[in-house]
């Protein structure tokens, strides 16, 4: 159908349901990404995944590729991985190290780690012709790139508010709650990317992500293998079973405590789900991390910190954060019925090593090209946006559980129940402003 | 020839290795998990490291990683009725060549192999190739795997959907 048929795009979008379009049209895509991946804060990568001068890893924003390195000085920039001499890609690879200097493979133009050029190859072949100190002939930075806690973001838009305004209190949640963890307050990227692909529309997932009534149905084969694991387990061992059982089993907890959950629509689309996950045990791995946390803040302070407890932050439209396992999905949207994940997890500083056990375990569990978890979901992802660009069967997706129930402060939305569809009309309440604009 | 590791091990040795690997594709392939998990010793792995250089698996990201029980969870998990997105027709198979046996003990034979493997699933067909490294125990049984070491070509992804198997 084409985009002019509809009036305009805020009209697919209604208070309680939205038009397929949204997800499985071409043109609504391409506007999507001028509107929002271009517009607003994107998340590139963290700063300890190029620790040292030279260091790089690639990656999207919209169709956009970028790069994020580190220079001589130390600074960590955003790049478009682009040569101004030819328009060919400087960096081909994922990651590396560029010693001394980016290296084009077809000319060999050279630029430093800020994008500036550092020499060109007979050089007298331009001299009176063009001037090489000229900005065009540099690789371009991001319009703009701010940090926060470590996490670096890039926007392609000049104007726009700052990170942390955008941010706002809903999304720096996601990193304070990670950076909070760590007595050093700090963390640290664990360098290894998993990328998965979703042949489905990159809204599906984020809208999966605080989907609170699919865990038990979903999930259901997966929890129910992973229970019965425990029971095999300790029936064998005599020994406590591996806490990545559990992380499994709770998927099947009963309808009626995910309903009890909260949900949180912020500004901009940010959302986040109450955790749900007994992360706080009374074995030695927590004690020991309560006790590295108040010998340096204090007990009350150590309190406050690991009572917060989220189980997802999604900073819309760019990231799913789980603060308390220290992991993080990245979306990269390639096209309206395509969209590239990329997964990573963390280490808290100073932190004991059973603490990243737990996060390693999850990210094994649901986020490794081996997971049984995300096997379903990509499963329905798929189905959805199949069933979704067919011309018939209908024309709408409904949001409509709870709807006009759901309490707001201050343009805080606190869902009514942990099943109410706040976070998709939430999450959509931006699209439409956004697509709007 | 001192590279020739065929005839430093036994003709017999690389013979019982070729007839595992054979068996053990056969396996995976006609699905027979009982028979998957007496493949490997009580305390066998089954690994897929997350990147090509990877020394160990302990501690560290990895693509599988695998005891008795997580492979024992896996099965049940796909044989499971509600396993709805098992439910695709999910065929795979397996060709397994080069064999070469990398050292030999009393107890213990390494065994370094290449595996091409093809899945169908919802109308359509991946393709996966590699390396696979057993270290096999030798038991009164005959050989059981302490460790299966699977080096994916293309380990770094991206994948095209998820593994639910192993390969």
């Amino acid at each position: 159908m084409p985009l002019d048929q509809y009036n305009n795009l805020g009209s697919l979008v209604e208070p309680d349901r939205v038009h397929k379009a949204c997800y499985a049209d071409e043109q609504v895509f391409e506007k999507e990404l001028e509107n929002i991946f271009y517009k607003s804060w994107i998340y590139i990568g963290h700063e300890s995944q190029v620790p040292n001068a030279g260091d790089y890893w690639t990656t999207w924003v919209g169709k956009e590729r970028m790069i994020l390195c580190r220079g001589e000085n130390g600074d960590v920039n955003v790049l478009y991985n682009r040569c101004p001499h030819r328009g060919a890609l400087i960096c081909n690879n994922l990651n590396g190290n560029a010693p001394k200097a980016f290296r084009c493979p077809y000319h060999a133009w050279q630029f430093n780690m800020d994008g500036s050029l550092r020499n060109v190859p007979m050089k007298q072949g331009y001299e009176g012709v063009i001037d090489l100190t000229d900005p065009q002939l540099q690789m371009k930075r991001a319009e703009r790139q701010e940090t926060y806690r470590g996490f670096v973001f890039a926007s392609l838009s000049e104007e726009g508010p700052s990170l942390e305004e955008w941010l706002g209190q809903g999304a720096k949640a996601a990193f304070d709650d990670i950076c909070n963890r760590s007595p050093e307050g700090e963390c640290e990227v664990v360098v290894n990317c998993f990328r998965i692909i979703q042949h489905s529309n990159w809204k599906i997932f984020l809208e999966n992500q605080l989907d609170a009534v699919h865990p038990s149905i979903t999930h259901h084969s997966t929890g129910d293998a992973a229970a019965d694991m425990q029971r095999v387990y300790k029936e064998k061992t005599g020994d406590e079973p591996p806490m990545g059982y559990q992380f499994l089993a709770d998927f099947t907890l009963p309808y009626e405590k995910w309903d009890s959950l909260d949900t949180i629509g912020h500004p901009y689309g940010h959302t986040l789900l109450a955790g749900y996950m007994g992360l706080r045990p009374r074995d030695p791995v927590t004690i020991a991390h309560e006790e590295s946390l108040t010998a340096v803040h204090g007990e009350k302070r150590m309190d406050e910190i690991l009572s917060t407890n989220v189980h997802h932050v999604l900073v819309y439209p760019c990231l799913s954060v789980q603060p308390p396992l220290q992991q993080l999905r990245a979306v990269r949207p390639l096209a309206a019925n395509k969209t590239l994940t990329e997964i990573w997890h963390f280490r808290l500083k100073g932190a004991p090593e059973g603490i990243y056990d737990r996060s390693l375990a999850y990210y094994y569990h649901v986020n490794s090209p081996s997971t049984m978890v995300n096997a379903d979901d990509l499963n329905n992802f798929r189905a959805c946006q199949d069933g979704l660009t067919l011309e018939g069967g209908g024309d709408w997706v409904s949001f409509h559980r709870n709807y006009g129930q759901d309490p707001v402060e201050n343009g805080i939305t606190t869902s009514v129940t942990g099943m109410s569809k706040q976070p998709m009309r939430n999450m959509f309440a931006a699209w439409k402003e956004y697509m709007s604009a | 020839m001192s590279n020739d590791t065929t005839t430093r091990s036994s003709t017999s040795t690389l013979q019982d290795v070729e007839q595992f690997l054979y068996r053990q594709a056969d396996i995976l392939d006609e699905r027979r998990w009982e028979e998957w998990l007496g493949l490997f010793t009580d305390d066998g792995i089954y690994w897929m490291p997350a990147s090509a250089d990877q020394e160990t698996g302990e501690g560290q990201p990895n693509i599988f990683w695998e005891d008795h029980y997580l492979m024992d969870m896996r099965i049940r998990r796909v044989e499971h009725p509600y396993a709805h997105s098992q439910k695709a027709g999910h065929r795979t198979s397996h060709v397994v060549s080069n064999v070469m046996i990398e050292s030999e003990s009393d107890d213990e034979i390494v065994a370094t192999s290449r595996f091409h493997m093809v899945e169908y699933r919802l109308d359509e067909q991946r393709y996966f190739g590699g390396k696979y490294t057993h270290r096999f125990a030798r038991m009164d049984a005959g050989l059981k795997i302490k460790l299966q070491r699977v080096d994916l070509a293309n380990v770094e992804g991206p994948f095209e959907y998820v593994m639910q198997i192993w390969l």
